[in-house]
């Protein structure tokens, strides 16, 4: 029983945190330390970046551009990411509808969409819960019908991230209403965003952004050629892509480092003030939340050591996402409280990079705070809500 | 990286279990338990023949040279079994003292006859006034002539009333709470002056109170150097946490199995309580708890292994750990069992009441947060 990392794991790490310290563009890592928002520009930039390093895909197989990273170093790699404090990868192409075509897809599909998702030239967004279907995800009603060489595509899709900025969405949709479990009239389809019938409202969240959007399909005509693997198995595929999502979701390197961030500015006073870290009470939710992520961390080690070791993860990995999110808002609460009256100015204007220090207001990422915990009220809800985990280990892990 | 067991440490394994499924059923448990001296003399007879009494011992003293993982392997399954036998006082707290500071002659009549299972041994780390401060001594040891007199009292001390060479902690100088000028002494039981009231505990071991008024002491009894007993002492408390931590993983683990078990077969409304949500979902917290403290139980035992400056902390962050989540596996283990749950005749309630006692021995959560809290950064 051993946790060292070979001499290799330890150069690979050194060559990540050498490429966010010095290749990665800067400007994205100072933006993010001043939690001032991506434009689509810059989003599509740093992808693009990472794709020329050749480090766009950690989970794809080599042969369709993967980097072929052990379980070990695809950690070490999410460590120094979050360590830089640079932004997490937009998940839909590469980390979700990707890893669908290259298993389930036709050949043709693969060679049309995997060589411009890895090089971020096409944005993806997810169209999968409906206002009837949210945990429910298979009462879904968003209607394809076949007619001659195309589907015919009628109905909507929420909950759409960033969906305003995307060329291209897959879609869980009903081929088939006969059926004797909801799930089997199910397909997955890629629908083009930029064609007639397509309409896309935004949806503003309580932190003031419009993140998430409605869609709405009026007659959209969606060439069988988009459907992927087989029609009516969509519900299948769909699963397997919404476990991508899940392991993703823990974020423990982020954790890690905004738990260490926090410290630190515990330990600094604010115009002679009286240092957070003098404050028992606060001190010790902290050192809490830091023995929640020593506990997360090794549970994910573990389950990265039975990968390594050609094992399937064990039923230990199921308790990720639960517990991954948990801390997240754990986290998020304590930078809240942190910030004392300062969570509470809602100033975004201020969240540009030439903004004039002297109209600031409150230190760093303060105001930044409440926003923050509130918009992360997500992460608890989505991919599955916490509760449906539950449901999920209970039938799957423990056998109720 | 790697958190599978070694060869020898799968064997180690597997025999505990072996001896826990054939001999040692919950029936059995409680009939020793019961027993005047509260374990079976023939059951620790077999741990020393079977070699388990010197798992944590270098090999020059005689010993398998186990190390924290080795304890860890042994602990989580005593844990499962529920076993009530001296091995914390023993080879964990004594054990943990004399290796650390004993020499050649002491290693030779205490050590070595603890691991043959031929002395009972304990070390007396409690004060009434010192809480979970085993710094805080405030029994006094005073040179006369070639002895040491020893003059104070020590509470909960675990194998108290069986135990023939007793350990004691006394001031030899300083303030009552300084670490330097703690002395640790070997004293036979049956000395002079030394009064023992044995009493059973709520998890159904046994401790005692001791007073000691001009206990008279040998010099040669002095375990390592003259006020510098602190490193020994706490080093071997440090031991018996991830011990006891790891005894709690055994029992938090064995209680939810026997939770989910219970709740399939339980039948209330025509259905097993087994499919009612809100009881899954304490069952997945339950779950939850266990492997979380399993991880962090792993984490613990490889940064004390390799002694890094990790180590501390984790001890810390383990025992914290435990307190919550065994406290949180230990009620909701009963709860769901409803009225079996509160049953004597039944082993949930009895492991209950053992994770209630290992929350408090050694510190409890909020004492260990404490000195997480206030350790500078992280």
């Amino acid at each position: 029983m051993n946790v060292t990392f070979t001499a290799e794991d330890l150069e690979f790490r050194a060559e990540v945190r050498k490429y966010f310290e010095t290749e990665f563009p800067q400007d994205i890592l100072d933006m993010q330390n001043k939690s001032i928002p991506l434009s689509r520009e810059d989003v599509v930039r740093w992808h693009k970046h990472i794709y020329e390093k050749g480090w766009a895909a950690a989970n794809w197989p080599t042969e369709y551009g993967g980097t072929g990273w052990t379980p070990v170093q695809k950690y070490i790699f999410a460590d120094e990411q979050a360590r830089a404090n640079a932004p997490v990868f937009l998940t839909f192409g590469v980390g979700m509808v990707g890893p669908v075509i290259y298993t389930y897809g036709s050949e043709e599909q693969k060679q049309r969409f995997l060589p411009d998702i890895l090089e971020f030239n096409t944005w993806w967004c997810q169209g999968y819960s409906e206002s009837g279907a949210g945990s429910d995800l298979a009462s879904l009603k968003t209607r394809a019908e076949l007619n001659g060489d195309h589907y015919v595509v009628n109905g909507s899709k929420t909950w759409n991230t960033l969906g305003h900025f995307a060329d291209w969405i897959f879609c869980l949709v009903r081929t088939n209403t006969d059926v004797a479990r909801r799930q089997e009239g199910i397909s997955f389809v890629l629908i083009d965003m930029k064609q007639p019938g397509v309409t896309i409202k935004p949806i503003v969240l309580l932190d003031g952004e419009p993140e998430v959007n409605e869609i709405f399909f009026d007659n959209v005509k969606v060439p069988l050629e988009n459907l992927v693997g087989e029609e009516g198995k969509g519900w299948t595929y769909g699963k397997v892509l919404l476990q991508h999502e899940r392991t993703g979701s823990a974020q423990v390197a982020r954790s890690k480092y905004s738990l260490q961030r926090l410290r630190k500015l515990a330990n600094e006073s604010i115009d002679g003030g009286t240092r957070l870290a003098d404050d028992r009470i606060f001190m010790r939710k902290v050192a809490a939340a830091e023995v929640e992520l020593k506990a997360l961390e090794y549970t994910e080690l573990r389950t990265l050591a039975s990968i390594s070791s050609g094992k399937a993860p064990g039923p230990e990995s199921s308790i990720l996402k639960i517990a991954g999110t948990d801390l997240i808002q754990r986290i998020d609460s304590l930078y809240l409280e942190a910030s004392g009256y300062y969570a509470l100015p809602y100033v975004r204007e201020q969240y540009v990079l030439d903004f004039p220090a002297e109209d600031y207001v409150g230190e760093g990422t303060e105001t930044i705070s409440a926003l923050t915990y509130f918009n992360h009220r997500k992460h608890t809800i989505f991919a599955g809500s916490n509760e449906i985990q539950k449901n999920i280990i209970a039938k799957h892990v423990l056998g109720l | 990286m790697d958190f599978e067991l070694n060869e020898i440490q799968t064997m180690l394994a597997d025999s505990i279990e072996k001896f826990i499924v054939n001999d040692y059923d919950f029936e059995t448990r409680q009939k020793y338990a019961g027993n005047d001296l509260g374990y079976s003399k023939d059951v620790w007879q077999t741990f020393a023949e079977l070699g388990w009494t010197a798992v944590p011992f270098s090999e020059d003293d005689g010993g398998f040279d186990g190390g924290p993982v080795e304890m860890m392997v042994v602990m989580e399954r005593l844990g499962r079994g529920l076993v009530v036998e001296p091995y914390l006082a023993n080879v964990v707290l004594a054990g943990g003292v004399l290796k650390r500071a004993a020499g050649e002659k002491q290693k030779a009549d205490w050590l070595q006859a603890m691991m043959a299972g031929e002395l009972q041994t304990t070390v007396a780390f409690v004060e009434r006034q010192a809480r979970y401060e085993v710094n805080n001594v405030a029994t006094t040891a005073t040179k006369d002539g070639d002895s040491w007199v020893i003059n104070g009292a020590k509470g909960y001390v675990l194998n108290g009333d069986n135990a023939e060479l007793l350990i004691i902690p006394a001031r030899t100088s300083g303030e009552q709470n300084d670490r330097d000028g703690i002395t640790l002494f070997g004293v036979a039981a049956n000395s002079d002056g030394v009064a023992i009231r044995g009493y059973e505990t709520v998890d159904g071991n046994r401790a005692a109170e001791i007073s000691l008024k001009n206990v008279s002491v040998s010099a040669d009894h002095v375990i390592g150097e003259v006020g510098e007993g602190y490193a020994a002492l706490s080093g071997a408390i440090s031991d018996a946490t991830l011990a006891v931590c790891a005894e709690a993983v055994g029992i938090m683990t064995a209680m939810t199995e026997k939770t989910i078990e219970y709740a399939k077969s339980r039948v209330q409304f025509g259905v097993p309580i087994s499919s009612f949500q809100a009881l899954q979902h304490r069952m997945v917290e339950m779950y939850t708890a266990c492997e979380q403290s399993r991880s962090l139980m792993m984490w613990a035992a490889m940064a004390i292994a390799d002694d890094n400056e990790d180590s501390a902390r984790a001890i810390h962050s383990l025992k914290y750990q435990i307190g919550v989540a065994g406290t949180r596996v230990g009620e909701e283990a009963v709860q769901i069992h409803g009225g079996m749950g509160v049953v004597w005749d039944l082993d949930v309630p009895h492991y209950f009441k053992r994770l209630t006692a290992i929350n408090i021995l050694f510190g409890n959560a909020d004492w260990h947060l404490d000195q997480l809290a206030t350790a500078s950064g992280s």
